[in-house]
């Protein structure tokens, strides 16, 4: 009985796949941008539509103005949505405040690590150094030049870790990074530029995160650049995206619907990394990767699992 | 610094500036039209998002980049004659109404792509036209020469403004308009007509800046223009509603961005500063703004509807 308990905890702490949302569940997700942008949002609406047990899924997404997230978020805990996702840091604050007028909803808000104490506050973040690293250390292999340039957007949060990860993949392998922030998670212009100078200093691969990198991989596409994409599964956007970082946010979903279905509201906080399989690196099959620079990618994904590399 | 000054980084900022500053200069200079007839158009940035929209759809529809941009210019004109209606014929205020304009194009904008596009794709950009013996020049050639023909259109622009606002009688119906409507309608100018037609003009303008600037990008997605209408408008002032002047603080403005982010990616701008530089462009256009504003004014009857017989 004892053997079968630790079981059931760990397939519960590992987000078990059979874990179901209970009869008539409603999901409320409220996102900064498009539900199908290719990033930071389609990754938590492909998450919830991948959940078992069929719950109701409502959406609204292009609310980069925090007062209209905080009205969406407001109208979900009033028309009794079980579970309002808050997906975007900066609707924290937001999430704060709600959360104590609505104590029978239960919000999960990401990616972030604070649920303000409240019993009814879930947190969730991804490890995005540990997939930029492994990408990292493939573009480093890849590049001709040695020439490595990344577009990020705001040097906070998600991104810088993404950023940072990739960069310290890229120097383990030699290469010479260079990091833009462009100082806009929207400016699509501005990452078009970026790419440009980093296409004039003679950068041969290229990656970048945030809803604006669109405008680096137009570059890409246009100088025959390599990219590496994340957030979600990039490859659509052309032959010359290798791999993306993809979050797989269900595992952080179906361990908070465990909680649920276990009598916890909240008060935790949830990772997607490589261990747990909420971080899983995507191959575009367009893309001829030679297998020794897939295997020094499959030999970082191990060695950050069994801590023998450090993505810092 | 040494690595800035090589051929293809130099080449690669200026070129990139120029890129930069020509759906400024195309929406500036409708603004600055319809400033000098007494109408001032917040709602730029809208007009150029759903001209944005208009451009890149047909494109992704049709394949064809010079569709594209004659549907963002109907997308303009339509919007700037509602925009005139609005202002003009109804005399609402011109500040709120704009800001309505403004905040319809982006809502509006975003709906459609939702609607009709989704997942992002990438639409064909403007090709590259070399002049002849002008591309030919070394490093000039290249940085000025080699662009599309929005550009060379968008710069063709400024002269062909300067004679029509400040040699032909259309420019002077213009000015007498803008500066004292009520001694113009006594000499037999139509107010009316002649605001509506610097508002088709700014509408067509802006709605051809966002189809450039999203083909030019390659992609459609939410609020793209970031507030380049709103930059647009403060260039106007900053231009001291000269064409000539839009054109330089549109160029300065695209420069400063581009240099900004090249200096950036070769990390002569260090982690530390990079927020700083990354408000250079604003903060410099408003220091120049403050030294115009001082020296030059606007046209005396901006913002002020007219009524006959007041």
């Amino acid at each position: 009985m004892a053997v079968f308990a630790v079981v059931a905890v760990i397939a519960a702490a590992c987000g078990s796949d059979s874990e179901s949302a209970p009869e008539g569940f409603r999901i409320g997700i409220v996102a900064p941008s498009a539900s199908n942008d290719l990033a930071f949002t389609q990754s938590i609406v492909d998450a919830a539509n991948a959940l078992a047990g069929d719950p109701e899924i409502l959406i609204t997404d292009g609310t980069f103005v925090v007062e209209d997230a905080a009205t969406a978020i407001r109208g979900y805990a009033a028309d009794g949505v079980d579970l309002v996702i808050a997906h975007g840091s900066q609707y924290g604050g937001s999430v704060e405040q709600i959360a104590q007028d609505f104590p029978d909803t239960i919000f999960a808000w990401g990616t972030a690590a604070d649920t303000f104490g409240l019993p009814n506050v879930y947190a969730y973040e991804a490890a995005s150094d540990e997939g930029g690293y492994v990408m990292g250390v493939m573009a480093a292999a890849l590049s001709e030049t040695g020439n490595i340039g990344i577009v990020g957007p705001i040097e906070v949060g998600d991104a810088k870790l993404y950023v940072d990860g990739f960069k310290a993949g890229a120097e383990s392998g030699g290469a010479n990074v260079s990091v833009v922030y462009t100082g806009s998670f929207s400016d699509v212009a501005l990452a078009k530029t970026s790419a440009e100078a980093f296409a004039s200093q003679n950068v041969d691969v290229m990656s970048g995160t945030a809803q604006m990198v669109v405008g680096a991989v137009g570059v890409a596409v246009t100088e025959d650049i390599l990219w590496f994409g994340t957030q979600s599964n990039q490859s659509e956007l052309g032959d010359i995206v290798v791999a993306s970082q993809v979050y797989k946010w269900e595992v952080v979903l179906e361990q908070i619907l465990a909680d649920i279905n276990d009598g916890v509201k909240g008060g935790r906080v949830y990772e997607v990394n490589l261990e747990n399989g909420g971080e899983v690196i995507e191959f575009n099959d367009d893309f001829d990767l030679p297998g020794d620079v897939k295997s020094l990618g499959e030999d970082a994904i191990d060695g950050i699992k069994d801590g023998s590399i450090s993505t810092s | 610094m040494s690595e800035f000054f090589t051929e293809a980084v130099l080449i690669a900022t200026i070129a990139s500036g120029i890129r930069f500053a020509v759906p400024l200069l195309l929406a500036g200079l409708g603004e600055a039209y319809g400033q000098r007839s007494g109408v001032l158009n917040l709602g730029v940035d809208g007009v150029m998002l759903l001209g944005a929209f208009g451009g890149y759809y047909t494109v992704l529809k049709v394949g064809n980049v010079w569709i594209g941009l004659l549907a963002g210019l109907g997308v303009g004109l339509i919007l700037g004659l509602i925009s005139a209606f609005i202002t003009v014929t109804l005399k609402a205020d011109q500040g709120i109404s704009g800001i309505g304009v403004f905040l319809f194009g982006l809502g509006m904008s975003d709906l459609l792509f939702q609607r009709l596009v989704g997942t992002p794709r990438f639409i064909d950009t403007f090709p590259r036209i070399e002049i002849p013996l002008l591309g030919d020049i070394p490093w000039i050639g290249e940085m000025l020469f080699r662009q599309n023909l929005v550009v060379y259109l968008a710069f063709l622009a400024i002269p062909v403004s300067m004679v029509v606002i400040n040699r032909t009688t259309f420019g002077m119906k213009i000015r007498a308009v803008g500066e004292n409507p009520e001694a113009a309608d006594s000499l037999g100018v139509s107010v009316a007509k002649v605001r509506y037609a610097t508002m088709l003009i700014g509408g067509t303008l802006a709605g051809v800046a966002g189809a450039a600037l999203a083909i030019d990008l390659g992609i459609f997605q939410q609020n793209i223009t970031n507030a380049q209408g709103f930059i647009a408008i403060a260039l106007v002032y900053f231009g001291a509603w000269r064409p000539l002047g839009v054109m330089l603080g549109a160029l300065l403005y695209g420069f400063v961005n581009s240099l900004v982010i090249q200096w950036k990616t070769l990390g002569i701008i260090t982690d530390s500063w990079s927020d700083f530089a990354a408000m250079a462009p604003a903060i410099i256009t408003i220091l120049a703004l403050v030294v115009v504003a001082t020296r030059f004014r606007a046209p005396s009857a901006l913002t002020k509807p007219f009524e006959r017989g007041e």
